[in-house]
């Protein structure tokens, strides 16, 4: 188990103080003057040694994204933005930094625009974290007094101004573009891809976006060493993490380990272990609702890490791990996450505007047995052609916990239709 | 994605709207995040303060936004239909949304919605199904108002709807015994910090 020492969100359950005495007590902004010091070339390095991946779902290095970034500011200012539009279901992490450790991020939000030349951030917070959007607008506001924000923050020289921006409910603002769209003041409608947002971002600007968890651990690697940070996890899956633990287990929580922990160990040793012992565990989505779940026997071994996963054909996407045991009904389980997809499709590509919908319907017959088998192919063709697609990878999302039910649970789909055909031919 | 009109027409009619000093000022400070040139940046959060000082969202108070922002008012109802917490008909005094997403699911949210929909009147309570609002560790969660209510089941529900009905407004967050996102019974890290 990882020591509490090595923890970076030291006040996760929001136990102590989560104002600035308590923030600087636990060992933020403790001479962040120091980190800036050093130059925005060498915390990019430092980042990128630290093998820190974005802890958004999609695992991009986060020091190689900052290095996107243009090395002079010329004509157009450079933009941070982060990604606190934390909707994946599953997923709960950034909602605790926020409200509890919110200075982590305000923090980071420094040191990260300051390394891409920013002179401006902005917080995206999807509209339903009203409370965790105010606590961090005071947390900024207790950093602007305290001079660690604003005109040459923190003694360094460098102006840094840090705005919260509230979202109103939309699940593909999480997606960077749309996002960005959506602080433009339009409709969440991604981008096209290239130009990325670190040649035309916000306001055709230089940008870059960021989770929020990514932004948070920043100054604490940036402190302790790319080599401390680096020593948690298999390679290429550095570092510490927060998981959500939802679902069929006895005590459902956040918590942060060590990257590459085992699942078993992760759900046994901090989630009070499956619902009625580990046995009667069915499956497991393990990061987030978009990545495909697996089945018990892959979850008895399966390592905690983006790599372990993507072997296994599924993903860490954002680590929230949703445990269902046998009392499941694994086709409306995912079913539900089909109708997500449904509803929050932006409707600006045909296949996943006209996809979500027919595979959600298709989902909903199979929930009930009412389909023929030969309709599981044609379930699974529909959620390739919709795979890959699209501008962007809401219907990827879409697609794959339906290919992994199909993977995995295709025996179960064909007992629903057999045992609905032939209660039909008995009435 | 659904169809959604910025014009419904079984909404009472709402003749005309501005923003008072209060809200207009708090606009204002939103505004002024943004570059000049960009004040549509603010325009979800103007929309926002318009809801709460109206209650709801009737096109005459889009309009206003649109106004103040020097934005085409398609382009503001463009917004207002596109996300999901815009409200375009009155609600009740407490609006609960329940969400019912897989993690919530898992855990009981059928259950928490029976309890919503028999309270639901339209006067002192609207009930809305909504997608993950986020807080699947401490599932089902239901957010009333701005705040969340968390490890709900039936029973509970209830029990919270009935002080909501006298007057009460309950405390948020876990409805259980338990230290918000910890582990029931206490956390099994950071003890000694």
């Amino acid at each position: 188990m990882l020591a509490d020492k090595d923890r970076i969100f030291t006040n996760l359950y929001g136990i102590h103080d989560w104002r600035l005495a308590g923030a600087r007590a636990r060992g933020a902004w403790d001479n962040t003057k120091a980190i800036l010091d050093r130059g925005p070339d060498a915390i990019v390095d430092e980042m990128k040694k630290s093998g820190l991946r974005g802890r958004g779902g999609a695992g991009f290095p986060t020091g190689l994204k900052w290095s996107f970034m243009p090395k002079e500011v010329k004509d157009r200012p450079h933009y941070l933005v982060v990604n606190a539009d934390e909707s994946e279901p599953g997923t709960c992490k950034d909602r605790d930094i926020m409200r509890h450790d919110p200075h982590l991020l305000v923090e980071g939000c420094l040191v990260a625009g300051f390394a891409m030349r920013a002179h401006a951030g902005y917080i995206y917070v999807r509209g339903e974290f009203y409370n965790e959007a105010e606590h961090l607008k005071i947390a900024i506001q207790e950093a602007y007094d305290a001079g660690l924000l604003g005109k040459n923050a923190c003694g360094s020289g460098w102006d840094f101004d840090l705005y919260v921006h509230r979202g109103a409910g939309a699940y593909i603002c999480g997606e960077e573009t749309a996002l960005l769209e959506s602080l433009e003041g339009k409709k969440g409608m991604p981008r096209l891809k290239p130009p990325f947002p670190a040649g035309a971002g916000l306001y055709g600007c230089p940008s870059t976006v960021n989770n929020v968890e990514s932004i948070a651990v920043a100054p604490t690697i940036l402190r302790r060493g790319a080599a401390w940070f680096s020593s948690f996890g298999r390679p290429n899956n550095a570092g510490t993490k927060l998981f959500c633990i939802s679902g069929h287990v006895n005590k459902p929580c956040n918590v942060e380990e060590a990257m590459s922990i085992p699942l078993r160990e992760l759900i046994d040793t901090h989630a009070g272990g499956v619902r009625g012992g580990w046995d009667n565990l069915l499956a497991v989505i393990p990061g987030g609702a978009s990545v495909p779940l697996l089945p018990k026997e892959i979850c008895d071994t399966v390592l905690m890490d983006f790599d372990a996963l993507r072997d296994q054909k599924s993903g860490l996407g954002t680590a929230a791990v949703i445990v269902m045991d046998k009392s499941t009904d694994i086709v409306k389980a995912i079913a539900r996450l089909s109708y997500f997809y449904k509803h929050e499709s932006c409707g600006q590509c045909t296949p996943c505007r006209e996809g979500t919908g027919w595979m959600w319907r298709v989902m909903e017959r199979m929930v009930v047995g009412d389909a023929r088998i030969e309709e599981i192919d044609a379930l699974e063709d529909v959620t390739k052609q919709v795979e890959g697609h699209t501008i962007c990878a809401l219907g990827d999302a879409a697609a794959w916990p339906i290919q992994g039910l199909i993977r995995h649970f295709r025996p179960e789909m064909e007992r629903r239709i057999r045992t609905r055909s032939r209660q039909l031919a008995a009435e | 994605m659904a169809m959604i009109t910025a014009d419904p027409k079984d909404v009472p009619q709402v003749a005309s709207f501005a923003f008072t000093p209060e809200y207009l000022e708090k606009a204002k400070a939103l505004i002024a995040q943004y570059p000049s040139g960009r004040q549509a940046s603010a325009v979800i959060g103007v929309l926002d303060l318009a809801q709460r000082q109206q209650g709801w969202l009737p096109r005459v108070a889009m309009d206003a936004v649109a106004k103040l922002l020097d934005m085409a008012p398609i382009r503001v109802y463009e917004i207002a239909t596109f996300y999901t917490m815009f409200q375009l008909k009155p609600k009740g005094k407490y609006l609960l949304q329940v969400c019912t997403t897989t993690p919530c699911w898992l855990r009981g949210s059928d259950g928490v919605m029976k309890a919503c929909r028999e309270a639901a009147d339209g006067e002192t309570f609207s009930v809305q199904e909504v997608e993950c609002l986020g807080g699947c560790v401490n599932a089902p969660v239901v957010q009333i108002n701005d705040d969340f209510y968390e490890d709900l089941d039936e029973v509970s529900m209830r029990k919270l709807l009935e002080a909501f009905r006298r007057g009460e407004t309950p405390k948020p967050g876990p409805q259980i015994d338990r230290q918000t996102s910890a582990p029931i019974g206490g956390p099994t890290t950071l003890k000694g910090v």
